[in-house]
Parts: C-alpha cells; sequence; structure tokens
C-alpha cells in the first residue's frame, strides 16, 4: 500500500510540474503580454519600456524558473487589472469557490447514490423512472436557467432565500442545489450501472445464499464493490466544481475564483491567470491522488496494478 | 443567440412572478446600488471603467466643476482661476476644506497630485486625461500654478472631470493600492469599506464643503457587483437593491409596463461608427476607393437602427465625434442618406458589381454588429464576422489589420471633440485613414487658445472626414436607470450615476 502511494504520488508530482510548465508558455503564445499591459494609448517605446520593467525581455526559461521559484511560496506576483497580489486575490476568492464545491459534491453524492441504489434494486420501477426523469432533466438543463428558475421561485415569489451574495449561509442553499443538481446525473447513472451490474454476479448471489441479511448484502458487498466508479468520477467532478462554477457564480453574484479565472482570461490579466490555472490543476491532481488511493483502500487488486 | 433568447424568457417571466412591492431601504437611509463590472482599482486614476467614474465623483473633488445640464463652469476645490500664458494655468484655492482623513487640503496637495499623475513612469491608466500637465508650483499654501506641455485648450475641462486631488501625505504613503483598499478624498462622500471588485460601501460626508455638487442626502450607500442583469432584476423585485443602470433596451422597456418601478433613460457619448481602412494599411481592400466608402455609409439604415435596436435616447450620429462635445459642429459633417440603390451603384462604379467580401471586426453589441452586416450584406458586401475581445481587436486595430471594423468610443465624459476626432485622426496606431489634411486642422484645433479658432478647424476636419467617408459614423448610444419609486434622482446625459442628487420621495 505505501509503495503503491509513493508511485501515485510521484506521479502525481510530476503531472504538477508539466501542467505548470504549460501553463506558463500557454499564456505566452496567447498575445505579446507587454503590449497588453500597455493597452490605450501606448507607443512602441512604452511597450519596450514595459517588456524591460517586466522582465519580458529574458530568456524564457529564466522567466519560467522564476515564476516557479516564487509560485512554489505562493507568490505568483501582482494581478495587472487589481493591482494587488494575485495570491491575496485567490486566497480570498477560493473560500467561496471551496465552500460551494465542497456543499455541491456532497449534495449531489447525498442525493444520486441513494437514488442510484434504490433505482438498481428495482430496475424499471417508479423510483427508477423518477431517478432517470431526474437525471434527463439534470443533464438537460442549463444552469443558468435553473438558478434563474429557483430565483424566480424561492427568492422573488416566496422569498424565502436572498436572490444572490455570499453573506451568509442561506445565500449558499441555491448555488449548492445548482450546481450539485449538475454533477448529480452522471454519479446516479454510474452508481445504478454499478449496482446492477454487481448485484447479477456469483458472489452477490453466494452471499445471499449463505443467508446474509440483505442490507448487508447490499451495502457492505455490492455497494462497495459498485462505488469505485464513483469515486474516481466525484473527484473529477469536484475539480470541474472548483474551476468550472462559472455560471453559478456569475447568476448568484459569488465572486468566486471560477469566476476570477473567466473574468481575467477576458482581462488579459496574465499572472492571475497562470496562478489560477496551476491552482485548479493542483486541485484536479490532489483530487484524483486521493481518490486513487481511496479505490485502492475499497479494492485491495488496485494496489498491485 | 439561443441563450440570449432564453434569458429573456425567463426575464420575462421573473417580472410575471413578481407581485410584491419594492421595499427601498429608505428606513435604514441606506441606497442599495448593482455594479455589473468588476472595478480594478477605486484609485480613479488606476481604473478606467464606468463604475470608476461614478466613485471618483463620489469620493473626490476637481478643482473646476462642470454643470452636467447647463455644462457651465465653476469653481470646486479652486475658487477661480486665470491663465498666465498659454502654458500656464494659476488657480487660487478653497480654504478650510479637509480631506476625510482630516488632513487639511492645500497647495501641497495639488502639487503632489499633478506631479505625481503627469509622471508617465508612475503608469497613470488613461494617460490622456494628464499626460497634457507638466507639473505643477506652488506659489502660496492657497495659490498653485499647473505648467502645461503644450497649448491645451480643453484644460479646463479636463480639470472639471479625470483630474481629482488627493491627500499629499496619506498618497505618498499608501500609493495606488492602497488608495484603492482605503480611498480618501474631500468629496461629498467617505468610503467606509472596499472589497476589490466587490463590494463598496460609501458614507455620508458630514462636513462637505460648500461645493457646486451640492449636499449629499441619502446617508449610505451600498454598491455590490452583480454579473448577471437578470440577477440585478431578481435582486430589484425581492427589494434588496433600490437602482440598476446600464440596464438593456427590451428589459427596461418591460419593467417600464408594470409601473413599479421607475424606468429612467438618458443618453450617453458614447458613438458607434464603422472604421474603415482607407489608407489601406490592412494591405489590398477596396476601402481605399472612396466610392466603397460612401457606399458603405449610404448602406446602413441609421434611423431603424436607432429605432429598432437602440432605442430611448440614441439619436443617429453623422460626426465623428459626440454632438455635444465643444468643437463637435454638427452642420460641418456630410449625410448619407440611406440608399442601398446607390450603394450598389457606386459599388459597381468603382469596379464591384457583384460586390466584395471583407472581414468585419466587432467587440461589442453582437445584435448592432449582426445588423450593420445584414445592411452590407444586401448591397453586395459580404462579410466574414469576427467578434473579438476588445483588447485582442484593439491590438490587432493598432497593427493595422482590420479593413473593418464596428466599433464604439466614449470619450470617458469629456466634452470635447479633442476626446474623440484626435484620439483617431492624427496619425496615431489606430489611425485608418492618415490624411495629412485632417492632421493639420486638428493640430491648430487641438491647440489654439481662441474658441472661434478651434471650431473654425475642427469643423474643416470634420468636412474633410465626413466627405472623405473614413468612417461611417451611426449612432449615439443610450442607458437605462430603473430604481424604486421611492428614490428620486434624475439621470445626466453622461452616464455617471452622481448620489448628491439623489433623495428619497
Amino acid at each position: 500500500m505505501l509503495l503503491f502511494i509513493l508511485k501515485r504520488l510521484g506521479l502525481a508530482v510530476l503531472v504538477a510540474f508539466t501542467v505548470s510548465l504549460i501553463s506558463f508558455s500557454l499564456l505566452f503564445m496567447a498575445g505579446d503580454p507587454a503590449a497588453a499591459l500597455a493597452g490605450e494609448t501606448a507607443s512602441g517605446e512604452d511597450i519596450e519600456a514595459i517588456r524591460k520593467l517586466y522582465g519580458f525581455d529574458r530568456p524564457m526559461l529564466v522567466q519560467y524558473g522564476d515564476w516557479l521559484v516564487s509560485a512554489l511560496q505562493f507568490d505568483f506576483g501582482e494581478s495587472y487589472y487589481f493591482r494587488l497580489p494575485v495570491s491575496s486575490l485567490i486566497v480570498e476568492r477560493l473560500g467561496v469557490t471551496m465552500t460551494l464545491g465542497v456543499c455541491g459534491i456532497t449534495f449531489a453524492l447525498l442525493t444520486a447514490v441513494p437514488l442510484g441504489v434504490a433505482a438498481a434494486i428495482r430496475p424499471n420501477s417508479i423510483i427508477d423512472r423518477v431517478a432517470l426523469f431526474l437525471s434527463v432533466a439534470g443533464q438537460a438543463m442549463p444552469s443558468f436557467w435553473f438558478g434563474l428558475i429557483l430565483i424566480v421561485i424561492f427568492a422573488i415569489q416566496l422569498g424565502w432565500l436572498p436572490p444572490s451574495g455570499a453573506s451568509s449561509p442561506a445565500h449558499f442553499i441555491m448555488p449548492t442545489i445548482v450546481l450539485g443538481y449538475y454533477a448529480m446525473p452522471a454519479i446516479m447513472r454510474l452508481t445504478r450501472a454499478g449496482m446492477l451490474d454487481v448485484l447479477s454476479s456469483d458472489y452477490i448471489r453466494t452471499a445471499r445464499a449463505k443467508g446474509a441479511p440483505e442490507g448487508r448484502v447490499l451495502f457492505r458487498h455490492a455497494l462497495r464493490n459498485a462505488i469505485i466508479p464513483v469515486v474516481s468520477l466525484a473527484a473529477v467532478q469536484m475539480g470541474f466544481m472548483l474551476g468550472g462554477s462559472i455560471v453559478v457564480e456569475s447568476i448568484f453574484a459569488l465572486h468566486g475564483a471560477g469566476f476570477l479565472a473567466w473574468e481575467s482570461i477576458a482581462r488579459n490579466d496574465l499572472p492571475t491567470v497562470q496562478a489560477l490555472i496551476l491552482v485548479f490543476s493542483m486541485f484536479y491532481i490532489v483530487f484524483t491522488f486521493l481518490a486513487d488511493v481511496l479505490n485502492a483502500w475499497l479494492d485491495p487488486r488496485m494496489r498491485s496494478s | 443567440m439561443k441563450q440570449s433568447s432564453l434569458r429573456h424568457t425567463l426575464a420575462g417571466l421573473a417580472i410575471v412572478a413578481a407581485s410584491g412591492a419594492a421595499y427601498a431601504e429608505k428606513a435604514n437611509d441606506t441606497l442599495r446600488v448593482a455594479f455589473t463590472k468588476e472595478l480594478e482599482n477605486v484609485d480613479s486614476y488606476f481604473n478606467s471603467s464606468r463604475e470608476g467614474v461614478v466613485l471618483q465623483r463620489a469620493v473626490w473633488d476637481g478643482l473646476i466643476y462642470r454643470d452636467p445640464i447647463t455644462n457651465e463652469y465653476s469653481g470646486n476645490l479652486a475658487t477661480s482661476w486665470e491663465w498666465i500664458d498659454d502654458l500656464t494655468l494659476e488657480l487660487k484655492l478653497r480654504e478650510g476644506v479637509k480631506f476625510h482623513n482630516g488632513e487639511p487640503f492645500n497647495a501641497d496637495d495639488v502639487v503632489y497630485t499633478v506631479n505625481f499623475v503627469a509622471r508617465e513612469e508612475n503608469g497613470v491608466k488613461t494617460q490622456r486625461n494628464v499626460n497634457w500637465m507638466k507639473s505643477a508650483e506652488k506659489i502660496d499654501d492657497y495659490t498653485v500654478r499647473i505648467h502645461l506641455k503644450d497649448k491645451f485648450p480643453a484644460a479646463i475641462e479636463f480639470l472639471s472631470g479625470p483630474v481629482s486631488m488627493y491627500p499629499n501625505e496619506y498618497y505618498a504613503e499608501v500609493g495606488p493600492s492602497g488608495m484603492g483598499l482605503e480611498p480618501v478624498g474631500t468629496g461629498p462622500y467617505k468610503v467606509v469599506s472596499v472589497t476589490p471588485g466587490q463590494h463598496f460601501v460609501l458614507e455620508k460626508n458630514e462636513n462637505y464643503h460648500d461645493s457646486p455638487k451640492g449636499q449629499p442626502e441619502i446617508t449610505n450607500i451600498d454598491i455590490r457587483t452583480i454579473p448577471d442583469v437578470n440577477t440585478q432584476m431578481a435582486e430589484l423585485f425581492s427589494g434588496s437593491l433600490d437602482l440598476i443602470w446600464q440596464v438593456p433596451a427590451d428589459q427596461s422597456e418591460k419593467l417600464a409596463e408594470m409601473g413599479q418601478f421607475t424606468v429612467a433613460n438618458e443618453s450617453t457619448m458614447r458613438v458607434g461608427y464603422l472604421s474603415m481602412d482607407a489608407a489601406g494599411r490592412s494591405g489590398e481592400t477596396p476601402f481605399t476607393d472612396l466610392r466603397v466608402r460612401r457606399a458603405v455609409n449610404h448602406a446602413i439604415n441609421r434611423e431603424e437602427l436607432v429605432n429598432a435596436l437602440l432605442k430611448g435616447k440614441s439619436k443617429v450620429i453623422w460626426t465623428p465625434c459626440f454632438p455635444s462635445q465643444f468643437g463637435c459642429i454638427e452642420e460641418a459633417a456630410e449625410q448619407y442618406d440611406y440608399d442601398p440603390e446607390k450603394a450598389r451603384a457606386l459599388l459597381a462604379e468603382a469596379g464591384y458589381p457583384d460586390g466584395f467580401k471583407t472581414e468585419l471586426y466587432a467587440y461589442r453589441d453582437r445584435q448592432y454588429a449582426e445588423a450593420i452586416l445584414s445592411y452590407l450584406n444586401a448591397v453586395g458586401i459580404e462579410t466574414d464576422f469576427k467578434f473579438l475581445q476588445y483588447s485582442a481587436l484593439r491590438e490587432l486595430n493598432m497593427t493595422g489589420d482590420v479593413p473593418l471594423a464596428f466599433l464604439t468610443w466614449g470619450s470617458f465624459s469629456v466634452n470635447d471633440a479633442s476626446a474623440m476626432v484626435s484620439q483617431f485622426f492624427k496619425h496615431g496606431s489606430l489611425d485608418d485613414a492618415r490624411d495629412d489634411q485632417v492632421l493639420a486642422d486638428l493640430e491648430v484645433a487641438d491647440s489654439a487658445t481662441d474658441p472661434e479658432t478651434r471650431k473654425e478647424h475642427y469643423t474643416k476636419a470634420i468636412e474633410r472626414i465626413t466627405e472623405q467617408a473614413y468612417w461611417a459614423p451611426m449612432f449615439s448610444y443610450n442607458t437605462n436607470y430603473v430604481f424604486t419609486k421611492e428614490v428620486e434622482y434624475t439621470p445626466t446625459a453622461d452616464e455617471v450615476l452622481r448620489f448628491t442628487t439623489m433623495g428619497w420621495n
């Protein structure tokens, strides 16, 4: 197990390094950062002056090395747009995104897994149909539309929840539902398929034959095996939620990291975009790593592979 | 497109659903306002946003003030001013004014501010606002002289607009980023808190001097950034916002029909125009031919654009500037009636009987761009439509790679033609006409001190630009303000929210 973890860790570090290299170079390919910085009325001389000032005239590798060393100390330089340290911007906004992401994935898992199990126990029953309907609807509904519908009902008509903002836990209820609902269908379908598959396997028949109680069969024998792919999927979904909650953050005026990334691209705010790409990728890498470890713990066969 | 029509349906739904009355925060004397865009930095010299202008007018004061309705100048932090010579302006300062942090206002503040912003390396974002000043000099505690780099008759206009006075000791200590987080000015409102880009809380300055801006009435102003217009409307319906602005025309129309809110429309200085590569910077292009440029001008149905799309107080524009600006003489502009037949004939005459194909670039208002594109298609100009981010299009524009573009310019609300026509026709990197005659006239018009001479040469420049059809000026923009019935406010034509003129009904 330890060897497995070490191997995975080494792989994760390699991936992280590659990502940092790509994110660094990608943005330089997107255009001339000095010209973008100089803006409005800049002359050729101004652009050259800025190139020098920000050190864009140095060899690419030196710039990358510098950037990486500072990045490891969580220093990503100053945002071109806000003129504030990128790290403080990210810290300030990551809280909202993390809260939203954790709530969202929890909501998705708490609804999707039980529904998926229930649907698999009784295929083609009413429960299965309802679950299918919910997952189709969840997949088909654009989040901005669903979000606005919730606002119309719960904020305007009923007046129960605040329409937007992030100043109280109540502010997170609607965004959690919208974000979680988006991730729910895939998790539920995967749980259902996995359960169906496992429930028809030999060892479940054996477990039942030896007279194990149905609850024990379902949760100890079946779900533990069926859940393995779900764990991996949930880890990816979690990463996606952190970086991809742009629409939800925009609708509910939650100034999170996803929205910051989106806006920073449009503003040519190079340091912020680079830092966010790196931070988001780190989350992906960490979650995938944790999912691998969790899977190995759930399924001893994976440790040897 | 699909998305936006869905959104409109939804906005309609929201309106139907909104049955309750709006509850303004009149009881708490707090006006809650929404911004759409994240403001980069509250320090007014380090942002180029409309939102920034709004805060600038609330938190700081300029030396001079221009009445937004009469356009007359009066003293604000200065009480009088006088030109010593063409390059020296002497101002007498108001005594007894204090900054929000208690620092007294005097000549040292003016000297520090001017000397700081005028230095290019300090990086003021919009150089045009400040780069006409060379330095400032203290004569005594309440007298200063501002030295100009060159003759600049629009100086008074700029001193009443984007140039505001900062406290020298505080600014020297905290700099632009400190000023952005904890702004200190002399203005009618003090800043209580700033969450960068997201939330701004202002409080009435009880000791505001006797300024022509007037005394503030509302005690607290609470501004939140809400990027989605539909969410802003939802906040308005649920009673958690009192005022929204820059509301799109179709939504405002629906809101106006409800009768629950006050919907006010005002024009802005922003002009929408087509820019053509008359100088051929982008290589071989039909737009070097005058007949083609005139054909484009005849192809656009400006009336229809204004009536069907922009609506409100938008107007058809023929000038390469906004008509209220000094020197923007409307009569000087050649008008090209909507006449597709004539456009086709001109194209045929220029050697394009079957029209031609060109790239058309745009960066905002896709629906307007699409309407323009269909007018062009109708006379045989086939377009390869490219929609880019502003900064990307600007970069292309500067390198002269854009044959035809739908652009707009808001002049930073500076009421002088030099803020627009001189920005684009003085052979700078954005000039696709590169006309020496125009350049010569603008040189005189921009620097002459006699107003009549200025007008004469702006007239000549405008005549030449429109006769040569370098651009196809089309329309001015407008903006919609929607607020609860408890709020009393009359918006002005310069797209600046003025909290001092707001009150409760």
